[in-house]
């Protein structure tokens, strides 16, 4: 009734005020719409981070529930900084993310720049091209080992096709000076296509008009593609980096399938290290305060990147 | 189509598309062998050279789905002539198959689970992102960018405190528990995703709507929804496929009961050393559903992933 009331008013005032009188109700439902999202993930995300803090400045062991939980402080943050195994992790975590990035960005780009000439049938082989990132990391990773394995493996043996080294000569999993390289080639198989299907929409949003003028201008292809491709296509690119540097610090699923952290700590990226803490040595407490500085970490990072991007972006 | 200086040439156009598709046949190589090696024997699996052409064998898939025990020749000979098929093929090892193997299960939980979440998740974010898209909530801005935020967490990170909420609430190897956690995970993308997609649709029609006398329920049940349906359709197979595909909590949270395929798919193994038929064939199984989909739907799925990254 009084909604009936409502609309007949608001359909006979100007449309401002219509919109005033009608948004009256609409905040009830603007709430409705919105609570349940925010409760769920303040019950699954806001409240775990601060209880996450909480414990990270105890001596909790979940193993072992009875010891009485003490408060040491930021002692365990001390521990950590001051460990060498956490720099060591970092260090892989570093070598991880630099040198996928690199490689997705360059082959990315390529293919992007390729599948933009707009050759019979681009549309298909994209999506072939895609099909890996689609898929289970867990899985995938857990077969490659097989295509690594030495002899057997299909890896080995396409490399022992194309220059001749013994397949049984060499483990892209066992061998430490391999095996850092090892998870940077399957996450570069996965994760190009991300990078390039972005870079593809980048190239994609240049104007043709701009290539037309530079055509007329006798710019020469070299310099179009110096001064107009890479230049508008660069936020997109830097958007990716941002996408594929952020889940890479959070890598766990691939890695872990593939080399577990090994040979010794060499593939040891900081989600496992978290892990092994959290889950193998159940020293709750330590692995909490590890946790939050992981995520301070990469939130730090994204926001300095992110306003880095928006200067690109503004320019 | 009319000429134009910026077109590529014929020549540059067949020389780009052979660099892509050999790229293309390259990173298929490895999913091409997932499938082939599914249907290899043991044998053929780790021959040298790795064989590309072999006999089809459905022995990975009957390990796959059987649990299965060694018995004595005698044993065997006493049993009588193999009654099926696959039978046959176990008894030729000296085994005998004692029932079904845990994959179906595991995969049912992938599905309970991936559907579940998949549900959720789009119901909850598409009345979320209506609410965010055409009202004024305070503090939009910083809650849009405190469910974007949500993504930055390490799962590991917030596994931990999970682990001790569940056990407390009794949600730790449950269906539930999983459903809700993947459900939360899932709302950042889905939220941003959507309200992107409602964003598009012209305020005026369900203006009108409203003047010919809908209530905002109506309007945006009748109008809203069915404009938004593509939409809709392609975040709930972004958020099917991370639930589906997801690894670390499911490895962390789930033990049994509730466990999905992820975890167990790794874990599956023969008598004497890793039977690696009944992995591919496992992983083939898996992974199958999800490029089906993307192939059919490549133009949606292409599009979500530029248009939810871009616009973040």
């Amino acid at each position: 009734m009084s909604d009936h009331l409502i609309q007949r008013v608001a359909s006979a005032t100007p449309p401002r005020l219509a919109r005033r009188i009608r948004g009256v109700s609409d905040r009830t439902i603007a709430w409705l719409f919105v609570t349940p999202t925010i409760l769920l993930l303040l019950a699954v995300n806001i409240f775990p981070l601060i209880w996450t803090i909480r414990l990270s400045m105890t001596n909790f062991r979940t193993n072992r529930p009875n010891n009485p939980v003490e408060f040491v402080g930021l002692e365990n943050y001390r521990k950590i900084l001051s460990n060498p195994d956490t720099w060591a992790s970092l260090q892989a975590t570093a070598h991880f993310l630099i040198s996928t990035i690199v490689l997705q960005v360059v082959l990315g780009f390529t293919l992007a720049y390729l599948i933009n000439k707009k050759f019979r049938g681009n549309d298909l082989w994209t999506t072939l091209i895609v099909l890996p990132m689609m898929l289970s990391p867990a899985v995938v990773g857990n077969f490659w080992t097989f295509l690594y394995q030495p002899q057997i493996g299909l890896f080995n043996y396409f490399i022992e096709f194309l220059s001749g080294i013994d397949p049984a000569s060499f483990s892209m999993i066992g061998d430490v000076s391999l095996a850092p390289w090892t998870i940077v080639l399957v996450d570069t198989w996965m994760w190009t296509p991300f990078v390039m299907l972005i870079c593809l929409a980048g190239l994609r949003s240049i104007p043709p008009s701009i290539y037309e003028a530079a055509e007329c201008d006798r710019a020469s292809k070299w310099r179009q593609f110096w001064t107009i491709t890479l230049p508008m296509a660069l936020p997109f690119l830097m958007l990716a980096v941002l996408f594929r540097g952020i889940e890479n610090f959070k890598m766990f699923d691939l890695v872990v399938q593939l080399t577990g952290g090994g040979p010794g700590a060499t593939t040891q990226l900081t989600s496992i290290d978290l892990k092994r803490e959290a889950f193998e040595k159940w020293r709750t407490g330590f692995a909490s305060a590890y946790a939050v500085i992981l995520f301070v970490t990469v939130f730090g990072l994204a926001s300095i990147y992110v306003k880095a991007l928006n200067k690109v972006k503004d320019r | 189509m009319s000429y134009s200086i910026t077109e590529p040439s014929s020549r540059q156009k067949w020389f780009a598309g052979i660099l892509v598709v050999g790229y293309a046949l390259l990173t298929l190589l490895p999913l091409i062998w997932i499938i082939a090696t599914g249907f290899k024997t043991p044998a053929d699996a780790i021959a040298y050279p790795p064989k590309v052409i072999f006999t089809p064998s459905l022995e990975g898939y009957v390990n796959l789905f059987t649990s299965r025990s060694r018995v004595t020749p005698e044993d065997l000979a006493a049993l009588g002539p193999p009654t099926t098929w696959y039978d046959a093929i176990v008894r030729q090892y000296d085994m005998v198959i004692n029932g079904p193997s845990r994959y179906g299960e595991r995969f049912m939980n992938s599905v309970i689970i991936g559907f579940g979440s998949t549900f959720l998740s789009v119901f909850l974010g598409t009345i979320a992102a209506y609410a965010f898209s055409r009202f004024k909530v305070p503090l939009k801005d910083d809650l849009l960018f405190f469910i974007l935020s949500t993504r930055m967490m390490p799962p590991i990170a917030v596994a931990i405190p999970i682990f001790l909420m569940y056990r407390q609430l009794g949600l730790s190897d449950t269906h539930l528990g999983m459903i809700l956690l993947y459900t939360a995970v899932n709302l950042s993308l889905s939220v941003w995703l959507l309200k992107g997609f409602i964003d598009e649709i012209p305020i005026e029609y369900e203006e009108a709507a409203l003047i010919d006398g809908y209530t905002r329920f109506q309007a945006f049940y009748k109008v809203v929804l069915p404009q938004a349906a593509t939409g809709i359709a392609s975040t709930a197979i972004f958020c099917l496929i991370f639930s589906w595909n997801e690894y670390a909590f499911a490895v962390l949270l789930t033990s049994g009961e509730a466990q999905t395929a992820p975890p167990f798919i790794p874990t599956i193994i023969g008598s004497g050393g890793k039977d690696w038929p009944a992995v591919a064939a496992g992983a083939t199984l898996f992974l199958m559903p999800i490029m089906i989909f993307t192939i059919l739907l490549r133009k949606h799925l292409l599009r979500g992933i530029t248009f939810g990254a871009v616009r973040k």
